[in-house]
C-alpha cells in the first residue's frame, strides 16, 4: 500500500522561492543483504523521483542503494504561475507511484 | 547460606536503585535528547515517515476483514472520535484473560473475536499500522494507563522485571535508564526510556516498531535472551513502563534515532 506525503504551499507570490516536500513510502532494499540460508534479498529500490508543473520537469533525482528507506526529497522552486506539480517515482520491480499538489501564484 | 547472601545482595540492590528513582519533575522524553534535525523529522507531519503508517492504518480501519466480513470502523466508527485517548489508557485489564493487554493485542483480540479473522503477526506492517492510526488519536493527550486497581500487581511485577539484572552483562533496565540516562553510551544519550511514542519510526530500524521490538532489543543488547513477543513479561515491562510515565504526553507516531 505506497502512500506518499506532498508538502506544497497553497497559495504563493509571483517570484517566490517555495520549498517542496515530498516523503514516499518505500523499503529501499539495497540488494547487498543475505537472508540467514545466504540467499541475497533482491534489490528493491526506487531508482527516479521526477516533478513536473504544468508538464513542465523542474526536478529530477536518480537514487541509489544507500538512500534509506522511505525516502525523503525536498527542493525549492520558484513560483512563476498557479498549477499543478505533478511528482512521480518509479523504482524496481515495476514500483510506479504518482501524486499531485495544486498552488495559487497571485 | 548462598541464598541468604543472594537475597541480601538483591535487597541491596533494589534498595540503592529505588533511592535513584526518576523525580516526576525530571522526566524527560527521548524526543528531548534528540538533535534538531530528528525533531523537525518528528514535528512536520509531512516529514514524519510514522505518519505513511498512519495513513496505512487509516485504510486498514474502513476495510472488512475476517469471515464476519466488519471492518473496525463498523463497530468504532470514526477513530478520531471512538479512539481518542484510548492509547494513553494500555496496557489495560483484560477480565476475559485476566491480565493485561497491549494495544496490538487488543486488536488482534478484535480480530479474532469481532472480526473473526487471522491475528496480526507482531511487527507486521497491519499491526503497526493499526496500533499508530489509533494511538495517533491519543497524541497530545497525558499518559494514564495504570488507572484500573486490578492492574497494581502487574505494573509491581514490570517494575520488579524493570529492576532484576540479568544477561551476561547482568543489567538492570533500571541500571541505564533510572541511574545513567544524563549520560551517553557509545556517543549516543542513553535516555529515560520513557515509551511516550510508539510504535514510533526509528531511523535505526528504517521503519516502524512497537515498544515490544524496543524493549526485545535492549534484552540483547544486554545479551540476555529476549522475552517473546506477546508475553506477559513484556507486556507487564511495557504497563510498568507506561505507569512510570504518567501524565507525559503521547506523541505517537514519534521519530527516534
Amino acid at each position: 500500500m505506497p502512500s506518499a506525503l506532498i508538502n506544497v504551499p497553497k497559495k504563493a507570490r509571483r517570484g517566490d522561492v517555495i520549498e517542496i516536500k515530498t516523503l514516499m513510502s518505500h523499503i529501499m532494499e539495497t540488494g547487498y543483504r543475505h537472508t540467514a540460508s545466504g540467499d541475497v534479498v533482491a534489490r528493491d529500490i526506487i531508482t527516479s523521483f521526477t516533478c513536473r508543473f504544468n508538464g513542465q520537469e523542474v526536478f529530477r533525482a536518480d537514487l541509489f542503494p544507500a538512500i534509506a528507506a522511505n525516502p525523503f526529497i525536498t527542493f525549492f522552486t520558484t513560483a512563476t504561475e498557479s498549477g499543478k506539480f505533478e511528482f512521480e517515482w518509479i523504482g524496481d520491480k515495476g514500483f510506479s507511484e504518482t501524486a499531485q499538489a495544486s498552488i495559487t501564484v497571485e | 547460606m548462598r541464598i541468604a547472601v543472594c537475597i541480601a545482595l538483591l535487597a541491596a540492590m533494589v534498595g540503592a536503585a529505588l533511592a535513584t528513582e526518576i523525580p516526576p519533575a525530571a522526566r524527560r522524553s527521548g524526543y528531548s535528547f534528540m538533535g534538531a534535525d530528528t525533531k523537525a523529522m518528528q514535528d512536520e507531519d509531512t516529514a514524519n515517515p510514522g505518519m505513511l503508517s498512519v495513513l496505512d492504518g487509516e485504510a486498514l480501519w474502513t476495510r472488512k476483514a475476517g469471515s464476519a466480513d466488519k471492518a473496525c470502523a463498523e463497530c468504532h466508527n470514526d477513530a478520531r472520535v471512538s479512539m481518542k485517548g484510548v492509547a494513553a489508557r494500555y496496557p489495560a485489564f483484560e477480565k476475559m484473560l485476566g491480565k493485561p493487554i497491549d494495544l496490538e493485542g487488543r486488536i488482534n483480540l478484535c480480530r479474532t473475536n469481532h472480526q473473526q479473522a487471522t491475528p496480526f503477526a507482531y511487527e507486521s506492517r497491519e499491526l503497526l499500522a493499526l496500533s499508530a492510526y489509533v494511538a495517533q488519536q491519543s497524541r497530545g493527550m497525558p499518559i494514564a494507563a495504570d488507572d484500573d486497581p486490578e492492574l497494581a500487581p502487574f505494573v509491581e511485577k514490570g517494575h520488579a522485571l524493570f529492576m532484576q539484572r540479568q544477561g551476561q552483562l547482568n543489567l538492570g533496565c533500571a541500571n541505564c535508564h533510572d541511574d545513567n540516562w544524563d549520560r551517553k553510551l557509545a556517543g549516543s544519550p542513553i535516555t529515560q526510556g520513557q515509551p511516550t511514542g510508539y510504535p514510533l519510526y526509528r531511523l535505526e530500524w528504517q521503519s516502524l516498531g512497537s515498544l515490544q521490538r524496543r524493549l526485545r532489543a535492549c534484552i540483547t543488547g544486554i545479551r540476555a535472551q529476549a522475552y517473546d513477543y506477546g508475553s506477559p513479561e513484556l507486556v507487564e515491562l511495557e504497563l510498568y513502563l507506561m505507569s512510570r510515565a504518567r501524565g507525559m504526553p503521547v506523541e505517537t507516531p514519534a521519530v527516534r534515532p
